[in-house]
């Protein structure tokens, strides 16, 4: 797949040009593209001046980094301590039936991805479900309609 | 402007606090993370809205404060009208207005959205005299709830930066690491190390360089105090840092910050830019000729980079594996140069100490546990939210007198302290006092202070089993005994919650549990069999119940049991709505039938079930 590159110099511009600002760099193209793809991945080694495998093995130690593309909408199931006990589980498992996938993949027609997350400290709302940047919670079960339309 | 001396902080102090004086009243909007997710910004605006057309003597919207969390999320979204306190709870758009009008014009109160702690009908009108409130002593999370996020100008009109100007006007860096010491601050962050004697290494070692660190990586499931103070009083971390780093002399230093925390990272980058533009952060600060420099470093979503040595990895640019560590990381930290590196309370706590003496701090707390902590007591409690006690307070105080007990009065069953590291207290530990020590003794940890209390409907085994599989996800893989160990254990609890252990596993689970605990080379392995030890000590009945009666008492592990639907049922048609796998049939204002062999056993019908007819057997 070829992707546009053009906004990667922006994104190198901003940091000095070393293995420190490696995972500055990765999660600033995440956040531009929504994952982080393959050429771009092979031009932060060469302009931070790093072995591509670095690159690699930061790109997939870290949960934030997909090398996948992911949906329009993230959907994010809070799975902390308390979502877990206050039913995280079955919400989790509502939403991968309903689109058919499981949590760390997202529907074929790229509008969706569900992942998990350990815990975004809004416990008192628990249990809490991510749509983008939007919190939802209290979330019931019979919720999941709201949060796939949601924004 | 640049202050170029703290007499000029002093002059600066007077006048933001007679700005502060010109609005008798004041509307305080708590934007905190649980009232964030409940609507607040909403509110927020529509207040503005309604302001901007309206002329109210002795108010205007320069008197609206968006403030960081309050600590009661459980009644969010949160109003309080100040001088007086008043506390209105569970706010909609709809009833701006009237608040305007009737509160903040006429100075009325209403007493519908007045906080009642009994849903009887009794109100209380301030935030002082509710229970969750009257129990607390707030140190670290003073300011919160009480000024705007990341607002500098009210910070140091509540004496902000004032801890600074003290140290560089009339401290010696040996002077400030006494009084630290003195006042027997012990790491926020869970382990509890002395915060005093980690500066006094550092300050020691010969080198040109030192890194102070602040860690916001508040990784811990369940906990989210951390946050709280990163978004709504980010100086105060600053403060504690500039503090910090003049004590053991150094010039650079680094806030790392979860990267589930996008806010946390906006409000302190601002916090930054605006210290660095009065002279309170960067070159020569306040006029003297000491510089220090902070830059926020993002974490990527690693549990395991809360560990020093990992974090610093992390903070450098690297994947966050943790180092053995016979050589400290205060001796050989970043980049190999000695660090200090402290959490975020810790340093949220420094200021407060430098103002008003160790002495001071000393009275608070217990001997060898000085001073608050904070925690978020958050799970089947009735009162949610954020809370700071002295330390000492018994977990009995702190569920019952704070929390309120527990939801729909069900039996407290247990509290786990400690994240994954810690471990499930049962209800015989209620009067132990919450301290460093008392809670490790017990089998837990104080942990960064994440408090979730359980009810008889939480399975303890698949407590155990939730956190040991939170564990092998989050292993860096790095060390034998953690990768390999943690994932046999996470077998083994799995085995249990199915129905399929012997009493052999037991023996088995403990005997690898210390194997693990004595072999893993960081904190993530040697703490992680906690929350298995515990409730294998604790609960060990309930383990007994999977293994010989083939029964998950809790009603939770889903092989042991099976939903069934009474005559209760009014036929309402809410469970099929929500079956996903259509195992439920039925007709409105019929019984309704579940079809075991189709039934995934998800819950969603017990959940949304009005009627008490969705049962569990």
């Amino acid at each position: 797949m070829n992707h546009d590159l053009s906004k990667l110099p922006g994104i190198f511009d901003r940091y000095p040009k070393h293995q420190q600002s490696l995972i500055a760099v990765l999660q600033d193209i995440q956040k531009e593209y929504q994952f982080l793809p393959c050429e771009a991945l092979e031009e932060t080694a060469r302009v931070l001046d790093v072995p591509l495998s670095k690159v690699f093995s930061v790109s997939t130690f870290y949960n934030a980094f997909s090398l996948h593309p992911r949906g329009e909408k993230v959907l994010r199931v809070c799975v902390g301590t308390t979502c877990h006990i206050r039913g995280a589980a079955q919400i989790q498992e509502q939403l991968e039936s309903q689109l058919n996938i499981k949590a760390g993949e997202t529907t074929p027609d790229l509008k969706f991805t569900i992942e998990t997350v350990g815990c975004v400290g809004a416990c008192a709302k628990a249990p809490v479900v991510i749509v983008n940047e939007r919190y939802y919670g209290p979330v019931k079960v019979s919720d999941y309609k709201k949060l796939l339309r949601g924004k | 402007m640049q202050l170029k001396n703290p007499k000029q902080l002093a002059t600066l102090q007077k006048k933001y606090k007679a700005a502060e004086e010109r609005f008798p009243k004041k509307v305080l909007i708590c934007c905190g993370p649980g009232c964030l997710a409940s609507g607040a910004q909403k509110i927020s605006d529509k207040f503005k809205q309604v302001l901007k057309d309206k002329r109210i003597k002795g108010f205007s919207v320069e008197a609206l404060k968006e403030t960081g969390c309050h600590g009661f999320c459980e009644q969010g979204p949160l109003v309080i009208i100040e001088p007086d306190g008043t506390f209105y709870t569970r706010v909609k758009t709809k009833d701006v207005e009237e608040i305007i009008e009737m509160s903040v014009r006429k100075g009325e109160t209403i007493d519908r959205l007045l906080y009642s702690p009994n849903g009887d009908g009794q109100r209380i009108q301030r935030y002082h005299d509710i229970d969750f409130y009257r129990h607390q002593d707030r140190i670290a999370l003073a300011n919160l709830g009480k000024i705007s996020q990341c607002n500098i100008e009210e910070y140091i009109a509540l004496g902000g930066y004032q801890a600074l100007a003290k140290v560089i006007s009339s401290m010696k860096p040996d002077q400030i690491i006494d009084e630290i010491t003195e006042s027997g601050l012990r790491g926020r962050g869970g382990a509890g190390f002395a915060a005093g004697r980690k500066w006094a290494t550092c300050r020691k070692i010969e080198s040109d360089v030192r890194y102070v660190i602040c860690n916001g990586d508040e990784g811990d499931p369940g906990a989210f105090m951390d946050r709280a103070i990163m978004e709504g009083d980010p100086h105060a971390i600053l403060e504690g840092m500039v503090i910090a780093a003049f004590a053991v002399g150094s010039s650079q230093g680094y806030i790392y910050v979860r990267e589930e925390y996008p806010l946390a990272v906006v409000n302190l980058q601002k916090a930054i830019e605006q210290a660095e533009e009065m002279g309170l952060l960067g070159d020569n600060i306040l006029g003297s000729d000491f510089s220090f420099k902070i830059r926020i470093s993002r974490g990527a979503g690693a549990f395991v980079c809360g560990e020093s040595s990992a974090l610093m990895k992390s903070v450098a640019g690297e994947v966050g594996e943790p180092r053995a560590k016979y050589i400290r990381s205060v001796v050989k930290g970043l980049h190999d140069q000695p660090t200090v590196l402290n959490n975020v309370e810790t340093l949220a706590t420094v200021p407060v100490i430098i103002n008003k003496g160790a002495d001071w701090f000393k009275k608070i707390g217990t001997k060898k546990n000085t001073g608050t902590k904070a925690f978020s007591l958050v799970g089947k409690v009735r009162n949610t939210g954020l809370i700071e006690v002295a330390m000492g307070t018994t977990l009995r105080k702190i569920i019952y007198d704070i929390g309120g007990g527990i939801i729909d009065d069900r039996p407290f069953k247990a509290v786990q302290t400690g994240g994954p590291s810690g471990g499930c207290l049962p209800e015989s530990q209620l009067d132990l006092p919450v301290d460093f020590d008392s809670l490790t003794e017990a089998g837990s940890m104080m942990g960064s202070g994440g408090m979730i209390v359980m009810d008889d409907k939480t399975c303890m085994v698949d407590v155990a089993r939730y956190f040991l599989g939170f564990l092998v996800n989050e292993s860096c893989g790095k060390c034998v005994p953690c990768r390999e160990g943690l994932y046999q254990l996470h077998a083994l609890t799995v085995r249990v919650c199915e129905g399929r252990a012997t009493e052999a596993d037991l023996e088995k689970m403990e005997k690898l549990s210390n194997q693990v605990i004595i072999g893993s080379l960081c904190g993530l392995g040697k703490s992680g069999p906690n929350p298995l030890l515990s409730t294998m000590k604790y609960f060990r009945e309930e383990y007994l119940a999977h293994i010989r009666d083939k029964r998950c008492p809790a009603g939770v592990c889903r092989e042991l049991i099976t939903y069934e639907i009474n005559d209760k049922c009014t036929g309402c048609m809410a469970c099929i709505a929500v079956c996903a796998t259509h195992a439920i049939t039925g007709k409105k204002g019929e019984i309704h039938v579940l079809n075991q062999a189709k039934c995934t056993k998800c819950g969603a019908c017990y959940a949304v079930c009005k009627h008490d007819s969705v049962v569990v057997s």
